[in-house]
């Protein structure tokens, strides 16, 4: 494959990510959230193996090999399983409408772009035209995170973000060395094993999983103890 | 005077094609639900008898009602005779601005919604009111789509843009797919097609389109009928001009006009039965879903335009 | 070397075996020799430093010593281990009441020493990708340790604490990415690129906008584990929440980590850029975490939360004297740190005694802490002094060292800062005095109580106030021309 191909591909990779983090916040139902994660996670890996095949960073098809194993297979299994188990209502309840959420989406977009640009012309890496998209996922994760009330949808929000970073790495860097990578995956495997963990506390203790409610038990807590 | 000739000849094919191309999706569709379907010209013998008909005018009828037919009609037929179909240059194509186009389309849903309301009926008023709140949404989203692509030509100029997209070599360009997407979403919307509004049903809770020509009779609900189909080859060779122009005529010879008429009626075929295919699998969404939908095509062309500037530009 | 490894091998061997100790005294008193042992590590490895009064650079790029994190450590280390021994006590009691049952009593333990090394490796990285990891390690294990008591307030902190927290690690994690990204080009591709101090000694070659827009993220990442304002809201409440001992090194340790690690980018980044944008968004990150803590300190009711924003007022103190970054304004700020660690996690110690005596965290219900008994009373009204900035205390030594090194740079901040300083003095004054004196709550009731922790964080604090020994003055003058040159150039 020559250069040029690569690059197009890996821009076309970028797009999918960016659609894939529109769609994530458009969804209303939780299933088909984690069905958009799951794609992003697989997306992800197949970005790795290209960056790593154009770039001659064979310890990238490592890092491809367990992005698609963790994040597209094994986080979105597991998150599969507590929303089984918890029986969680299947409507995403967000706090502000979707057109508004959509505006505000297009709006942060615009702006990791007016952020990124100045960036853009220092580099000569095959992928520094990937970094913006990759600032704006990150941000477009934590939208995720902000406008959604329940505490899966936020977590999903919360591993977005961890995927729109990673895809950051890989896009703009060529990836970052294979320790701080191992580190950073092992860091989000015990975060979400402590997520799932946390969901059956918290419907044990609230018999929601509302953050709303939570929230108001820490004020009342403050009130009247 | 023979490119004028062409032109007008163009654009006079593309009218008289109209019913032809909706009866080719009523077709497909009918053959696609196991029906046997009442074949391609139908839509022409439904306008024959249409045309013979006598016209049956409500009591108050005003003078917008009677006009009415003539501007959609004039509208939309000045609309498609700006879209290059075989011939990229043609006399007229100083004035095939994509903004020209989306404002004589506009002027013809202005008059037909105008006409929805005249008469005072509950449906009408029902069918202009959703029409426009629907345009609202659409007509931005379609400009930007179009933006995106003439961001690359530096021209809103259809013929400009068809030379351009002809001039570079094929490459992979997210914006563009978006843009497409972002396209063919605002089509089925602007035709009433299926997931939208259904073109074949008198459903009182749920049409728009027919709505508003529910008062109509003879000749002017044939006129209403013709410009709709003219509006969706129009789209159609929209879409084909703006995405795929490969083959089409720039020059003037016998040859490239018969690549050029043949490539565009094989093109439009596949976009016909590509809608065919939409129309059968999906069913209509409710009418509260519809704004999400044209926003989520704001959003696909909006994204194409972002990714333009970030993944394009930058290159 | 061995030093180093005994160091950092001894919390993750400890928390290891506290995994699998089902009795809770015997778990206690391994924890307690843990910390003795990271301790004496702490201290040889702070030798060798000394010594040598050079930097030290183990197992090549992995790690890296000088005078600015030799400190860190042995302070951390020390806290741990007072920690270790207040904790003791302390949740022996919480588990006689049934707070906590047998098996979240090994939890406790293995995650208390986890959370140490997690801390430990984080100081005694060189990687700045590595630095992330262990930071985001410590919080982890304390989202374990807010969430202990299993209550739904201390479930929903734990909550609120790891969303706004992982949101915060994320920023920095891309702030990471951009610095990498920024080096990349001239360091290549390798974990040379993300190795502090081959950064430091080629900031000047790294590309400043990146590096400008890399901080901002750093800034408000590591600024949400800072607990600056306006990302502090989840510091009250998991201090609030969690366990006495976890709030006291929530305060006096892991506030520290996060500020250190800010530190350390601010000095790459001011290596790169040649001005001082770093500072300046540190001071007015620093300035209004002040005000923000001084004034939300007088809506308190729960006294951890009160202490809590004291955290989160001297946080903001220390930002500002980085931000400042003359050499004066370094020292002052390591000073700062040194005492409020100390100071603060002995406050939080007499606290968690007070609210066991009285059996309630609300001010209001805590009365006549000095009739009572005596120790919990005069430990916490001296605290109080010590960490309002009373002479002859370390505070008040550091706070006028800051001053002076405001007067020098930005006269004008001065008034603004002593403002702050004084409201919440008033603050903490007000909450305090009805709490130590007058008649004793009529809930009150006898407990177990282990003030030699306290006497010793509040003894050195009065040592440092009074004579800070020449050989750690040494050290922070070291350590602050390490900071200070940056801000020259």
């Amino acid at each position: 494959m020559t250069s040029a191909l690569i690059q197009q591909l890996i821009d076309g990779m970028a797009a999918l990510m960016l659609l894939v983090s529109f769609a994530l916040l458009a969804q209303h139902r939780l299933l088909s959230v984690l069905h958009w994660f799951a794609t992003q996670g697989v997306l992800l890996a197949v970005t790795a193996a290209i960056v790593g095949y154009g770039s001659h960073n064979h310890e990238l098809y490592i890092s491809a090999l367990l992005t698609l194993l963790l994040k597209g297979v094994l986080l979105p299994w597991l998150l599969w399983r507590v929303i089984k188990r918890l029986h969680v209502h299947r409507e995403v309840e967000p706090l502000v409408n979707m057109p508004i959420t959509m505006l505000i989406a297009l709006l942060v977009t615009l702006f990791s772009f007016h952020l990124i640009q100045p960036i853009e012309r220092t580099s000569v890496l095959l992928t520094r035209d990937s970094m913006a998209i990759a600032t704006a996922c990150v941000l477009l994760g934590m939208l995720m995170m902000i406008t959604r009330k329940k505490a899966v949808t936020q977590v999903v929000g919360f591993l977005a973000v961890e995927n729109s970073l990673f895809f950051a790495a890989i896009g703009s860097t060529n990836g970052m060395p294979l320790v701080v990578e191992i580190g950073v995956a092992f860091d989000v495997l015990i975060a979400a094993l402590i997520f799932g963990l946390f969901f059956f506390q918290i419907r044990e203790t609230f018999d929601s999983l509302e953050v709303d409610i939570m929230q108001s038990h820490l004020l009342k807590q403050e009130d009247d103890e | 005077m023979s490119t004028f000739l062409l032109s007008v000849l163009q654009a006079v094919l593309l009218v008289l094609f109209a019913p032809i191309a909706a009866g080719f999706v009523a077709t497909c569709k009918a053959r696609l639900q196991n029906r046997r379907g009442a074949g391609v010209l139908q839509p022409w013998r439904n306008l024959r008898k249409l045309f013979a008909k006598e016209v049956v005018l409500a009591e108050h009828a005003s003078w917008i009602f009677r006009s009415a037919p003539y501007i959609v009609f004039t509208a939309t037929v000045m609309a498609a005779s700006c879209v290059p179909a075989v011939l990229v240059d043609t006399p007229l194509s100083l004035t095939a601005d994509v903004i020209a186009l989306v404002a004589l389309l506009a002027l013809g849903r202005f008059f037909l919604a105008l006409a929805g309301m005249d008469i005072g009926t509950a449906f009408g008023g029902m069918g202009a009111s959703r029409e426009m709140t629907f345009s609202a949404l659409a007509e931005p989203a379609m400009l930007m789509s179009v933006f995106v692509l003439s961001l690359g030509a530096q021209s809103t100029n259809l013929t400009t843009m068809i030379h351009y997209t002809l001039a570079t070599s094929f490459a992979l360009q997210p914006s563009l797919a978006f843009a497409l997407a972002a396209m063919l979403m605002i089509a089925i919307a602007e035709n009433g097609r299926i997931p939208i509004d259904n073109p074949t049903t008198h459903l009182e809770l749920t049409m728009i389109h027919e709505a508003m020509i529910l008062e109509y009779s003879g000749r002017h609900l044939a006129l209403m009928e013709w410009a709709a189909m003219v509006k969706l080859t129009l789209f159609a060779t929209l879409i084909v001009d703006l995405f795929m122009p490969w083959g089409m005529a720039t020059e003037i010879s016998a040859g490239a006009i018969a690549l050029g008429l043949s490539l565009w009626i094989g093109k439009l075929i596949l976009l016909l039965l590509a809608l065919a295919l939409v129309e059968t699998g999906l069913a209509k969404m409710r009418l509260f879903q519809v704004p999400e939908y044209l926003s989520g095509a704001f959003v696909l062309a909006f994204l194409g335009l972002l990714a333009h500037y970030m993944l394009e530009i930058g290159a | 070397m061995s030093a180093m490894l005994a160091m950092l091998l001894a919390p993750l061997l400890g928390g290891g075996v506290l995994a699998l100790v089902r009795d809770t005294r015997l778990a206690a008193r391994i924890n307690v020799v843990t910390g003795i042992a990271t301790f004496a590590g702490s201290l040889w490895l702070a030798l060798l430093v000394l010594r040598r009064a050079h930097d030290l650079t183990v197992l090549g790029i992995w790690f890296h010593l000088d005078a600015y994190n030799a400190f860190l450590i042995v302070l951390t280390a020390f806290v741990g281990m007072t920690t270790a021994i207040f904790s003791g006590p302390y949740m022996l009691n919480e588990h006689a009441h049934g707070r906590v049952g047998d098996g979240r009593m090994r939890l406790y333990h293995a995650m208390f020493q986890l959370f140490l090394f997690g801390m430990l490796l984080g100081f005694t990285s060189n990687n700045v990708g590595v630095l992330w990891v262990s930071l985001e390690l410590s919080t982890l294990a304390t989202v374990m340790l807010v969430s202990l008591y299993r209550t739904p307030a201390s479930i929903a902190a734990a909550w609120k604490y790891f969303i706004l927290c992982g949101m915060g690690i994320a920023l920095a994690l891309f702030g990471t990415v951009l610095l990498f990204f920024a080096s990349s080009s001239v360091l290549g591709h390798g974990n040379e690129a993300l190795s502090w101090t081959l950064l430091r000694a080629h900031a000047a070659a790294l590309d400043p906008t990146v590096m400008t827009i890399a901080f901002c993220f750093l800034m408000v990442g590591y600024g949400t584990k800072v607990g600056l304002a306006p990302m502090h809201a989840w510091l009250p409440d998991a201090h609030g929440e969690g366990p006495t001992p976890v709030s006291a090194v929530l305060s006096g340790l892991l506030l520290n980590l996060a500020l250190y690690a800010l530190v350390r980018m601010k000095m790459l980044v001011d290596g790169a850029t040649g001005g001082n944008m770093a500072g300046e968004l540190m001071m007015g990150f620093g300035m209004l975490s002040l005000f923000v803590a001084a004034l939300s300190l007088h809506k308190q009711q729960d006294i951890k939360r009160m202490f809590s924003f004291s955290s989160i007022e001297h946080m903001g103190l220390m930002t500002f004297a980085f931000g400042i970054g003359s050499h004066l304004a370094s020292v002052a700020a390591m000073l700062h740190m040194t005492v409020h660690s100390l100071v603060k996690s002995g406050i939080f110690f007499t606290v968690g005694h007070a609210a066991q005596a009285m059996g309630t965290q609300k001010m209001s219900k805590i009365r006549g802490l000095i009739r009572h008994h005596p120790g919990i009373g005069w430990g916490l009204l001296i605290g109080t002094m010590a960490i309002a900035g009373f002479p002859p205390f370390g505070v008040f030594t550091s706070e006028f060292l800051l001053f002076t090194a405001a007067l020098e740079s930005n006269p004008w901040t001065t008034i603004p800062l002593l403002a702050g300083l004084l409201i919440a003095m008033a603050g903490l004054l007000r909450y305090v005095q009805p709490m130590v004196y007058g008649e004793v709550a009529p809930q009150a009731k006898s407990v177990r109580v282990n003030m030699i922790p306290v006497y010793i964080h509040l003894g050195l604090a009065l040592l440092l106030g009074i004579a800070i020994p020449g050989a750690l003055a040494g050290w922070y003058e070291q350590a602050a021309n390490l900071l200070a040159v940056g801000a020259i150039r």
